[in-house]
């Protein structure tokens, strides 16, 4: 396999950098690598940062009553955690990804744009320091929740949300930078013969996310903004004394909310699609459909943001449409669960981590599709509605979803990254430790919204106390697993067995045919693609 | 798909410039949030001076910034290729402020079609209105709120009428630049551009002016005027904030003609600032219509 490895010439002419040493060369840095990196381990800072705050709601719904902390400061951490995990976490997660594959997989020798690629993550760190500071401020930090309906955000929010609304407008500037960055160095970058059919579907899938951050993260901006001028200017967007209404931040909201879902799954659809063929040793069953299948779901994003709002009242039509719109995405991702199925059809399969994250992945991803669909139903979400169940929905589509994609993919491309195998049998407690705790967390959720628990409360009826234990060591349980993965990491970096060029046997792809790990500079001349 | 023979694409060495804007943008969003929060309670804090700071390193960075990449340019260093990339992200940034519009357009729509009638009674909401505010009649634009604010419509005739005049002909000015410049016609091209960022200059000056008589004793159009008065400056003053920054754009891309750069076949920074003046122009035709006229 070494054969094909290409030597990279190590310096063109036009490469008139070297790699600089210390703090410079991070923050200096133009190398889809480097931001790459940067991106994934600050998504890994931050998965521990808003998992640190998930362990204090849990120990606080350990039983019920007030224990531990008050509760507008139980808001605090519910709002700072959704918007830490899914704005810090797993969206950097998927652009570091982008920015350390997608160059290597279409053959060219860095993203479009390297210096905005810098900005782009730069900015990252400043946006979660302004957002975690106020805790530290006399109001206390935003506690209207991560979706922060008006008038929670207007009229009864503290005095944080100014820093609240500016440290959301930098993430946004960020993602639509990256955004741009990916587009362009998929449409211009590829190498001679490499057409949009023969992209690996990995880069498929962040080509059309990135046009859904696009479409989208400006809107997020704009209701921000007049978040910003209701709260603090005196304009009546949500104000119905003035003629505005409420119920259009929710529109305004989902409308980005939920394409932002999809933004933050279909990159691991990509990664997914990706791991299950290299140990299945099968090409992956259905490529064209599964570009169509994406490009579909994209779509349909865009016209079922009121299935969030059901409850909140809108003509019996528009309940309606929602409801079907929101149901026929079951079928594209149908087609996405039976490829992947079809894809280990009688492969011949072997388990390495990578692999346990990718089924994990299918089977959990599911689970939180099937409890999606219950609440798409109209009639029945007036009962789900703000319940635990809602809770354990999403935490199934993010947690074991992205977050396993994004360990899958992390465990595949380690040996390419930092040139080691990752210690395996250390590798595999992280799996099923995670997997255990992971259902023993979230599982349960699902009886206890059916039962009728409403989410965002820090203290309960008492029928709910059984469940709730169990939950909470579940929570604890998952939350110290993760530490096994950072203990792999720096084991992988630091040392272990040399990787080969190309460790996976069934793995294809550009990015295995340069040497582990990577040289600094791929592709400075473009591969030749048939 | 490429040409044939392959040009090597330029990967710019290690930059400072965008860490240096990363802090730029930090003190802003500081130096804001902070302003903003102390604007009601009257304590003056200096997130005024720390937004101030923020700004003007934004203005060194973006100085700095652009001249390395001109310099590049013009070095010679960027292939064909390159220039696409160039393209292909401008086109995807003003297309993200297309989106950004749709918001507020969006804000508008529901305001006049939804909540507004809504809140008069309108489908199946005549308890809303007899329960809330019995008094309140829907009506477009909204010049007595369901609270009682009163304000005047803004008309369509004077000046909104003239700046729309002036900034479809600067847009044709703009296309005219663009045509002397293709026809490497270097003097038709200075006077076309001149006068295309002369009209940008004169539309952001009325704007001026009747944001001012917006805000008179007569008129008492304010930002706190209901949904009307919100919709009218948040749509008016951000499409300015973009007229304004268009027009630093096109000042910087007269600058560099005057200095000779630019040839027929090389002009992606004149393209670019001419493609986002279209784009303005646009915004501000659908804002005419909707916000003024219908």
């Amino acid at each position: 396999m070494t054969t094909d490895v290409i030597e990279q010439e190590s310096h063109d002419d036009h490469h008139d950098d070297h790699k600089m040493k210390g703090i410079k060369r991070w923050l200096y840095t133009t190398n889809h690598k480097d931001i790459g990196t940067l991106y994934l381990w600050f998504a890994f800072i931050m998965l521990l940062t808003g998992g640190a705050l998930a362990m204090v709601i849990r120990a606080e719904l350990f039983q019920p009553g007030l224990q531990i902390v008050e509760p507008d400061f139980f808001n605090q951490l519910t709002t700072v955690h959704g918007l830490i995990m899914v704005f810090g976490a797993i969206m950097p997660a998927f652009t570091g990804f982008a920015n350390w594959m997608i160059p290597m997989m279409v053959g060219a020798p860095d993203m479009a744009l390297p210096r905005m690629n810098n900005w782009s993550f730069w900015i990252l760190p400043f946006a979660f320091a302004i957002l975690l500071s106020t805790f530290f401020m006399e109001s206390g930090a935003p506690n209207f929740g991560w979706t922060f309906y008006a008038p929670l955000s207007t009229t009864y929010s503290n005095g944080s949300t100014a820093f609240f609304v500016f440290a959301v407008h930098i993430m946004g500037i960020s993602s639509i930078m990256g955004a741009i960055n990916i587009v362009v160095t998929i449409m211009n970058m590829r190498a001679p013969g490499m057409t949009y059919m023969k992209m690996p579907l990995f880069v498929w899938t962040f080509f059309i996310t990135a046009y859904l951050l696009i479409a989208v993260m400006p809107v997020l901006a704009g209701v921000v903004t007049m978040l910003l001028t209701d709260t603090y200017f005196g304009t009546s967007f949500f104000d119905a004394a003035g003629g505005g209404d409420p119920v259009l931040f929710q529109h305004l909201f989902w409308f980005f909310g939920h394409p932002e879902v999809y933004i933050m799954i279909l990159p691991a659809f990509g990664i997914v699609s990706t791991i299950i063929p290299a140990f299945a040793r099968k090409k992956l069953f259905g490529y064209s459909s599964m570009v169509y299948a994406t490009a579909s779901i994209a779509l349909l994003s865009f016209i079922v943001w009121a299935h969030h709002m059901f409850t909140t009242g809108m003509p019996l039509f528009g309940e309606l449409f929602f409801m079907y719109c929101t149901m026929l995405i079951a079928v594209p991702t149908g087609v996405k669960v039976f490829n992947w199925v079809a894809t280990m059809w009688r492969g011949s399969m072997s388990f390495e981590t990578p692999m346990l994250f990718s089924i994990a992945f299918v089977i959990l991803f599911t689970i939180g599709g099937f409890s999606g669909l219950m609440l798409a139903l109209t009639p029945v979400d007036f009962q789900y509605h703000d319940t635990y169940f809602v809770v354990a929905h999403f935490h199934y589509v993010l947690v074991t979803g992205s977050l396993f994609s994004i360990y899958a993919g992390a465990y595949f491309w380690l040996p390419k990254w930092t040139g080691h195998m990752y210690n395996e049998s250390l590798a595999k407690w992280h799996f099923w430790c995670s997997l255990v705790s992971v259902n023993l967390l979230f599982f349960p959720m699902h009886f206890l919204g059916l039962a009728g628990m409403p989410r965002r409360i820090p203290d309960y009826a008492l029928q709910f106390a059984d469940f709730n234990k169990w939950v909470s060591i579940g929570g604890f349980a998952f939350g110290l697993s993760q530490l096994i993965f950072l203990a792999v990491v720096i084991k992988c970096i630091r040392g272990g067995e040399k990787a080969p060029a190309k460790p996976w046997d069934g793995a294809e792809g550009l990015e295995w045919t340069v040497a582990s790990p990577a040289p600094y500079h791929t592709f400075s001349t473009p591969p030749k693609i048939d | 798909m490429t040409t044939k023979e392959y040009e090597s694409y330029y990967v710019p060495s290690q930059s400072h410039w965008p860490i240096v804007g990363a802090v730029a943008l930090f003190l802003i969003a500081v130096g804001a949030g902070n302003y903003v929060s102390t604007l009601n309670s009257g304590e003056g804090g200096i997130g005024g001076y720390i937004l101030l700071a923020g700004v003007c390193l934004v203005i060194y960075m973006l100085y700095g910034w652009f001249s390395n990449v001109i310099n590049e340019s013009m070095a010679g260093k960027y292939s064909h290729q390159m220039d696409n990339s160039f393209r292909q992200g401008m086109s995807w940034f003003i297309f993200s402020e297309v989106m950004f519009f749709a918001a507020f357009f969006g804000a508008l729509f529901y305001a006049r079609t939804l909540s507004v009638p809504w809140l008069g009674g309108a489908d199946n909401n005549a308890m809303t209105g007899a329960v809330l505010w019995p008094e309140f009649v829907a009506s477009w634009p909204l010049l007595v709120t369901p609270d009682g604010t009163e304000t005047t419509q803004m008309g369509w005739y004077g000046l909104p009428l003239i700046n729309t005049i002036l900034l479809l002909t600067s847009s044709i000015t703009a296309h005219l630049a663009h045509s002397a410049l293709e026809k490497d016609n270097r003097k038709m091209l200075k006077i076309w551009l001149g006068f295309t960022i002369l009209l940008g200059v004169v539309f952001l000056f009325l704007q001026v002016v009747e944001y001012m008589h917006g805000y008179s004793e007569e008129m008492k159009l304010y930002l706190t005027s209901g949904i009307y008065g919100s919709t009218f400056y948040l749509l008016t003053g951000f499409h300015g904030m973009h007229v304004t920054l268009g027009t630093i754009m096109l000042i910087v891309v007269f600058l560099r003609v005057l200095k000779g750069h630019f040839t027929p076949t090389n002009a992606f920074a004149f393209e670019a600032a001419s493609w986002y003046w279209h784009f303005v122009d646009v915004v501000w035709v659908i804002l005419f219509v909707f916000v003024y006229i219908v």
